[in-house]
């Protein structure tokens, strides 16, 4: 589904949609959708639940073989993605399923790398089985930072967490990235999870990108929460 | 909630009241020992049995039987297993036959093979060898085609090949449905050996019960039962041992 660019520039974002169109059973989702992101910019995408969000991030993924649809879309060569459960393969040790996929020794180290960058040193040997929550989906972050990705695709990542253990891996998410310097794609349904997160908060409504905010970390996180929580339809006297 | 802590041996203390009891019936007289000899009978016929070769001269026809006809099914149900399950050509061409295979018991099928195959070795093996693939068969190719389509999608996003995908995910994922077909052929081996030992045969442990019936030998037929139970006991053990080895990352889920 993606065509690379026919040319490189300097200024080339490392995503970009021209009129990306999908559609499930004659019903539009994503109608006609620009987007750039450029190399190394943290953006969020909010959107209600059957807004489009993950029918967005799985185009990007090249996830959606299957699914109607038109428009052009570039992604860089070396794309991660973190699904909402950790998706690991029950019957690999926690190591071996970060480095699935890869092989060699070379690779083995850098997978032991990735697990002490999430904090999961020590742990190699566990199965999924024995981690927590939390910890899986550290050794899942581990599984597409191994791979240096140059865009990293989140959905909804930390949606199956508890509240705790959420802010541990929003401040570890967030330290990765500046380490790293991907492009990151997160999707998620919590306002306050993407102020405090991305640089840049998209809203997707009725299949196209409706507000567009840049975040200033220094200003305080309510100007942004009020503007996005009403474009999410949710207005003061509800709040 | 929970009914407290497990027993010690707990699994032998039935077993171990049941011949208590028995041997305390016969003690006493309670029981006619044409029809039910005491335990100390049975095992001194066992004995007797063992000593003049007739025995082990049995366990080992048997043995050899029921190993042939299982080794055959096992490697039949995983090869076909695979082929249904990784092409859609290969399992427009199983799956159907082997559903209706499945529906024709296969005991039914001994008249047929005898006409085939002769009253040999052959057609016992080749009843046994069905008696296994299929519960093998079955199981193994539900595992495969029932693997979690979220994992499809993880290894398109890792980039595996389709030979990586069937080795690291489809195959491991599929052990465990192997491993119930795999017992279950296991009790389907002796099963079919037993009957097919009591109808047509000229050796073997079926074909020594069989004997001891017309004669009113009660004690030689239990004799036959228990080393049964013992083979039933023992091959169902050996395939819980692999399976725990084998499937060791499932061990701490089930405690």
């Amino acid at each position: 589904m993606a065509t690379h660019a026919e040319q490189l520039t300097l200024a080339r974002p490392a995503v970009q949609l021209r009129g990306l169109t999908r559609s499930f059973d004659g019903r539009t989702v994503l109608d006609a959708l620009d987007l750039d992101i450029p190399a190394g910019q943290f953006v969020a995408l909010l959107g209600h639940s059957g807004s489009g969000k993950s029918t967005l991030l799985r185009a990007v993924a090249g996830l959606d073989h299957e699914v109607e649809g038109s428009g052009q879309l570039t992604a860089p060569e070396r794309v991660s993605v973190v699904f909402q459960d950790s998706r690991l393969l029950p019957w690999r040790r926690v190591l071996d399923n970060v480095l699935l996929g890869l092989e060699g020794k070379e690779a083995a180290a850098k997978g032991r790398e990735a697990l002490a960058e999430v904090g999961l040193k020590g742990r190699e040997r566990a199965w999924p089985s024995e981690l927590s929550g939390g910890e899986a989906q550290r050794a899942a972050l581990a599984r597409s930072l191994v791979r240096e990705p140059e865009l990293l695709l989140a959905d909804e990542p930390f949606g199956a967490l508890d509240a705790l253990t959420r802010i541990k891996m929003h401040a570890l998410l967030r330290e990765l990235w500046r380490r790293h310097q991907p492009s990151v794609l997160l999707v998620t349904h919590d306002v306050d999870e993407a102020v405090v997160l991305a640089d840049r908060v998209l809203v997707l409504e009725a299949g196209r990108i409706g507000v567009d905010l840049v975040v200033d970390h220094g200003r305080p996180r309510e100007e942004y929460r009020g503007v996005l929580l009403e474009a999410l339809g949710v207005t003061s006297d509800v709040r | 909630m929970s009914p407290g802590k497990r027993l010690p041996a707990a699994q032998l203390i039935g077993p171990a009241l049941f011949i208590a009891l028995w041997a305390g019936a016969s003690a006493a007289g309670q029981l006619d020992p044409a029809a039910i000899p005491a335990p100390w009978t049975v095992l001194r016929t066992g004995v007797h049995l063992w000593t003049d070769g007739t025995l082990p001269n049995d366990i080992l026809t048997s043995l050899r039987r029921a190993a042939s006809g299982f080794a055959i099914g096992l490697t039949a149900g995983i090869v076909l297993a695979l082929a249904a399950g990784l092409s859609r050509v290969g399992e427009a061409l199983i799956d159907g036959t082997v559903q209706l295979n499945r529906a024709i018991p296969t005991l039914g099928l001994i008249p047929l093979f005898i006409l085939w195959l002769g009253i040999g070795e052959t057609f016992k093996v080749a009843i046994i060898a069905i008696v296994v693939y299929i519960p093998i068969y079955l199981n193994t190719h539900a595992a495969l085609s029932g693997i979690d389509s979220r994992f499809v999608e993880l290894a398109e996003v890792q980039g595996l090949s389709k030979l990586q995908f069937v080795r690291q995910i489809v195959v491991p994922g599929a052990l465990p449905g192997f491993f119930v077909g795999l017992r279950l052929g296991v009790t389907g081996s002796w099963l079919g050996l037993v009957v097919l030992e009591q109808i047509n045969a000229t050796s073997g442990l079926g074909y020594m019960m069989f004997q001891a019936q017309n004669y009113g030998q009660s004690d030689v037929i239990l004799v036959g039962l228990v080393v049964y139970g013992v083979f039933g006991l023992a091959s169902d053990s050996a395939v819980r041992l692999i399976e725990r080895r084998v499937l060791s990352w499932r061990r701490t889920l089930s405690n």
